[in-house]
């Protein structure tokens, strides 16, 4: 009796293990620490949304590959009239969203009017403003007529904001969304995961993967247990770069350490007191060890930035040397602006690590120039009510994660209440040209504008770190946008 | 006639003797004391500045320098648990002491004036307040007024009042049926005077004793408030946050959670043993057995 049991929990094992052992598995489980509050990454702004449905859901007449490049999506090529102003876009044939309809030109139509119509819930409306009309040629080709020249029109309508959406689908996008992309959606439980199957009828080369799901793990604590466990297979953003070595000496892991376009900065509020003054903005800026930070709050991985641009970009240039680290200069410029004995302020900080860790460094350096800072930690949802919509705060810490976003210092209503015409002219220009040596160019004015102005003190550029099982292969390195692209990615046997 | 000396005068039982003879006592306390001497001394002097950051010398195990090692900012550990327990010591000891000043005198009452509405409402708004989960309010109210030592102060404060009332009124309940209470209701005293003079210092004991345990509640507390971000801000130390602080680097670096974590163990260890200790010394009936 007892062999017969032995016997049956032996087949019973050998059955269990048999499928893992032969062949590679089809699906993959990948951490993610916020969940994204809806689907649509046409209306919401949270980076979550994208980082579910960008590459993967949904597409757009234009992408970003993995390097920041723009390349064809939707559309498989495009003519631009000499003026700059007409964009005649061919489409892709046989493009069929996931309830199984055509796309065709008049779903971009659709798309682009829905983004920048008057009651149009687009987080990035800025990214249509220059667009005019939008026609219909024929099935297969869309045209775009712009107001003026726009030189990032193509890079614009790469982001997940620009992507294209069906009309009779839409509306049900935010909770079921239904895309053209290598993967549709098939599960969604809140607080705990979404899944997706492949897409039987893409278009393109299909996803090597059968299902992803995506789970969401804030806690850093749980995403090294899920990830030691073997729960996840892949954490492509890591939120406790401490761990990274542990993972490292790991033969089970693999760690990535690449970039994003996270521009960490310490924002002051350029329209109250005493930040209202550029000197004490300056002293601010002299008061901080940028290499204390990066060591102290991420353990070493991240380059210093100079001013709100992402280093890998080839018009950055290098202006840490305007806010160099000298507590002395500081003190001196403190009791130039009129504040000898330093004054008291707050420094809000939102729940990443990166803010929580580095406003601790931050308050610490600033107490050596004599500048109290009293630290208030505050959720994501009182962040951006507080700070980020009621522009009421001293300081605060947040990565801007927005690829090429240095233009919404140009913006009136943005939270760092900074208004500066001559900044704003180099924006306007930058909009007018097109000829890529003259916009690097401005660029560099641009970044050299706000870093001369002391508007945030610009700390580092956000690292991507990611840690995957070894034998997951084709995950993004380097996140130009926020996007967990999984076309591509599959195991090594 | 004349009568022993011994018999005529009751055998004295000294606190200090009855205490060493305590070993629960004696212990508790020795540990108890320890940590409030590093409070203490905190306010004087300690090996590092607390605030000063030195993230060259970041994660350092134990070593000669740095009794405790540091920390992921380059901090003392050591310096940082002695000025944690000022904060633990601090917040609990206030809030006991909120606890007592509201919970006695309304316990009091609602036994001086015991079956009437007063009774009634004095300990069905005490049984409101103990219904909550005490941690749960404490989230709740530093939810609502911000987080800060000040307002884990009055949080943990509030679910202490309760406690005492209660505690008070029962025992109070027992002393009002005494002879002697009898006597000095008969000489005219007042109810408010009969409790201060003849109630208060007869169920003293136990008040000390349960503010004793109430007090290692209280610890506890406050390290789990500032463990979930709630208690002492930065960049004050205190033992709940540098034991939220070292979770993810308990694998390389576990010294950070051992320390403070042994900190509050051995302080919540310490006054319970005490207080256990202080009941078996206080009791009367015990005393008289031994």
């Amino acid at each position: 009796m007892t062999r017969t049991i032995m016997a049956l929990v032996l087949v019973g094992a050998g059955l269990a293990t048999a499928p893992a052992a032969f062949a590679a598995p089809t699906s993959a489980t990948i951490g993610m620490p916020l969940e994204p509050p809806t689907l649509d990454p046409t209306t919401g702004a949270a980076a979550a949304i994208d980082e579910v449905t960008y590459a993967n859901i949904f597409q757009g007449l234009t992408r970003f590959a993995e390097d920041g490049s723009i390349e064809p999506d939707l559309a498989r090529s495009w003519d631009i009239s000499k003026d700059g102003l007409v964009y005649t876009f061919h489409l892709h044939d046989g493009v069929t969203f996931h309830d199984g309809s055509k796309m065709t030109a008049s779903d971009v139509k659709f798309s682009l009017d829905r983004a920048r119509g008057k009651d149009s819930a687009n987080a990035q409306k800025e990214l249509f403003t220059d667009i005019a009309k939008v026609e219909v040629v024929d099935p297969l080709t869309a045209k775009v007529t712009l107001s003026q020249p726009d030189g990032s029109f193509l890079f614009d309508m790469a982001w997940g904001d620009a992507q294209i959406v069906s009309e009779k689908t839409a509306a049900g996008d935010a909770t079921h969304p239904i895309g053209t992309g290598p993967f549709e959606f098939d599960d969604w439980v809140r607080g705990d995961h979404i899944t997706l199957k492949r897409y039987a009828n893409y278009w393109g080369d299909p996803a090597k993967l059968e299902t992803v799901t995506f789970r969401f793990i804030s806690d850093p604590t749980a995403a090294f247990g899920a990830m030691m466990s073997g729960d996840l297979d892949a954490y492509p953003n890591y939120p406790a770069p401490e761990n990274l070595q542990q993972f490292q000496g790991d033969p089970r892991f693999k760690v990535m350490v690449g970039s994003t376009e996270g521009e960490t900065i310490l924002a002051m509020n350029n329209g109250r007191k005493p930040f209202k003054n550029k000197k004490v903005r300056e002293a601010v800026a002299h008061a901080i060890d940028r290499e204390a930070i990066i060591n102290g709050a991420y353990f070493g991985y991240g380059k210093p930035i100079g001013s709100h641009f992402a280093p890998q970009n080839p018009a950055y240039i290098d202006l840490t040397g305007l806010s160099k680290y000298d507590p002395q200069l500081s003190k001196k410029l403190l009791v130039e602006a009129g504040y000898p004995e330093g004054f008291k302020t707050t420094l809000k900080l939102p729940p990443p690590s990166y803010a929580r860790r580095g406003g601790e460094i931050v308050a610490a350096q600033l107490r050596q120039v004599g500048i109290d800072v009293k630290i208030v930690n505050v959720e994501w949802a009182q962040w951006l009510q507080t700070v980020f919509k009621d522009k009421d705060y001293d300081l605060t810490i947040v990565s801007h994660t927005e690829p090429m976003d240095i233009g919404i210092y140009a913006r009136d209503d943005y939270y760092f209440n900074y208004h500066s015409d001559r900044f704003k002219k180099i924006m306007a220009e930058l909009d007018r040209t097109t000829d890529p040596e003259k916009r690097t160019e401005l660029l560099k004015q641009a970044q050299k504008r706000i870093a001369e102005d002391y508007v945030n003190a610009f700390l580092f550029e956000l690292p991507k770190l990611g840690v995957a099982k070894k034998n997951l292969m084709g995950l993004w390195k380097n996140s130009p946008t926020p996007a967990n692209d999984l076309t591509e990615v599959h195991w090594r046997n | 006639m004349s009568v022993p000396a011994d018999r005529t005068r009751p055998k004295r039982t000294g606190f200090l003797s009855a205490a060493v003879r305590t070993p629960a006592f004696a212990i508790g306390f020795a540990l108890s004391a320890v940590f409030l001497l590093a409070a203490v001394v905190s306010f004087a002097w300690t090996p590092y500045d607390v605030t000063a950051m030195n993230i060259a010398d970041k994660l350092q195990p134990p070593s000669a320098a740095h009794w405790f090692g540091t920390d992921h900012f380059g901090r003392d550990v050591f310096s940082m648990v002695m000025v944690g327990a000022r904060a633990s010591i601090a917040v609990a000891l206030v809030a006991v002491g909120i606890g007592v000043a509201a919970g006695v005198p309304l316990g009091l009452a609602a036994a001086a004036r015991r079956g009437s509405l007063l009774d009634e409402i004095i300990m069905r708004t005490n049984d409101l307040v103990f219904a909550f989960p005490a941690l749960l309010m404490a989230i709740m109210i530093t939810a609502i007024f911000g987080p800060g030592a000040v307002n884990a102060i009055v949080a943990i404060g509030i679910f202490n009042i309760p406690v005492f009332a209660r505690l008070s009124r029962g025992a109070a309940l027992s002393i009002w049926t005494r002879d002697y209470i009898m006597a000095a209701r008969v000489a005219g005293k007042k109810a408010a005077r009969i409790s201060l003079e003849h109630i208060l210092p007869n169920i003293a004991n136990i008040l000390v004793v349960q503010a004793t345990i109430q007090f290692s509640l209280g610890i506890l507390a406050e390290a789990g408030l500032a463990y979930v971000g709630l208690g002492t801000q930065p960049p004050l130390p205190s033992w709940g946050r540098m034991l939220a602080d070292s979770q993810t680097m308990i694998a390389f670096a576990p010294y950070l959670a051992i320390f403070p974590g042994m900190a509050i163990v051995c302080t919540v260890l310490g006054l319970n043993l005490m207080g256990d200790g202080l009941r078996d010394i206080l009791d009367p009936r015990l005393r008289r057995a031994r």
